[in-house]
């Protein structure tokens, strides 16, 4: 994963972690890596991903247990309504950018449709890739 | 990571601590405070009194003037039992293999963990029987961080340990780094590659003159300047 050095690399954990949950690289109610396992993987300092999880577990995405680690959360409502802000997220982002084109709303809802096709044809067969 | 009912002392603590070169100032009435379990790079450019203040911490040079202390100790040969330093020169025979290196450090230093030494100088890729002489200055550094890492210290202070490499090696060198070190030790990490440091510094310190221009938790200085360390370290210095 590359970071975006000039912001806070613990908020870039949690999106990563939170895209996790949501594509079920980390299934509702299963184990999470340890701290030090994520900060190898990663390259990152241990605390900062400290700091990540225990905003996860804030937001009610994980929970911790004394002796046997974190978990995901069982709730899949809640990792539903974590999957609609990603999404909503990513959709204001896209209204941001293609307004800042000088783009009108039914202009974009048309290029939104063509590109959906696109990539729906791009994807055939082949698992989405990741975000780098 | 950190227990708050554990009451926390700052593994290194400096008071007005000044020491001169002759006229030169190389250190300038620093004050400091860095807890365990924490990673901080001690940023500035050439001749801002980094490599100086790594070596009054070390317990090298002590004719300095204020109050310095690493570890709860003043320090001195006590100190050296509880800190790595890591110079930055090289230090090691020449003609010695690698493997004789670690067997050096077993002899010198009880907190030293050999295998650790070992493991660690697999993951670098280095063949143990190859003599320093034949090394290339990448892979002389290489050991070097080995040997320093693989000892159970309280303070790991490593001056520009990933100068004299080349990209690739710095990232296995970091790696190596944030694997082996220990929960509540402090590491302070002296460097002008910052942009190499920056997922992994809690927080930095920033060096001028001798003295202390900027410091604070790495992600806080991101946010509140809204630009990388790297950035943040030219413009501090511009």
């Amino acid at each position: 994963m590359q970071f975006d050095s000039s912001l806070p690399i613990w908020m870039q954990l949690v999106t990563e972690f939170s895209r996790r949950i949501v594509v079920g690289q980390w299934p509702a109610g299963a184990r999470i890596p340890g701290v030090r396992a994520l900060a190898a993987e990663l390259g990152v300092n241990p605390n900062t991903i400290q700091r990540a999880l225990s905003e996860l577990e804030r937001e009610g995405l994980c929970r911790s247990e004394r002796t046997s680690g974190r978990f995901v959360t069982e709730d899949t409502d809640r990792i539903d309504r974590l999957r609609a802000d990603l999404a909503e997220e990513a959709a204001d982002d896209f209204i941001q950018h293609a307004r800042g084109f000088g783009m009108g709303r039914s202009q974009a809802q048309q290029l939104l449709t063509e590109r959906w096709k696109h990539h729906d044809h791009d994807s055939n067969g082949r698992p989405q890739t990741e975000g780098a | 990571m950190t227990t708050p009912a554990q009451k926390r002392h700052p593994l290194i603590s400096t008071r007005g601590l000044t020491k001169t070169f002759g006229q030169v100032t190389a250190i300038d009435s620093l004050d400091l405070e860095l807890d365990g379990g924490r990673i901080v790079g001690l940023l500035g450019e050439n001749g801002c009194g980094k490599t100086t203040l790594m070596k009054i911490l070390a317990g090298v040079i002590s004719d300095y003037q204020g109050e310095a202390r690493i570890a709860g100790l003043v320090p001195g040969p006590a100190s050296k039992a509880k800190v790595s330093f890591l110079p930055d020169t090289s230090f090691l025979p020449d003609g010695a293999r690698a493997r004789y290196c670690v067997d050096l450090y077993s002899d010198f230093f009880e907190d030293f963990d050999a295998a650790k030494a070992h493991e660690l100088l697999r993951f670098f890729g280095l063949d143990e029987s190859m003599r320093l002489k034949a090394m290339s200055k990448g892979m002389r550094e290489k050991v070097q961080i080995a040997l320093a890492m693989s000892r159970r210290a309280e303070v790991f202070l490593l001056d520009e340990p990933i100068s004299g490499v080349d990209p690739a090696a710095r990232q296995i060198i970091l790696d190596g780094i944030l694997g082996t070190l220990e929960e509540d030790s402090l590491l302070l990490i002296s460097t002008h590659l910052i942009h190499d440091l920056e997922p992994i510094l809690d927080s930095v310190v920033m060096m001028r003159h001798g003295s202390v221009v900027l410091a604070g938790e790495a992600d806080d200085l991101r946010a509140a300047h809204r630009a990388s360390l790297d950035d943040i370290f030219k413009e501090t210095y511009r």
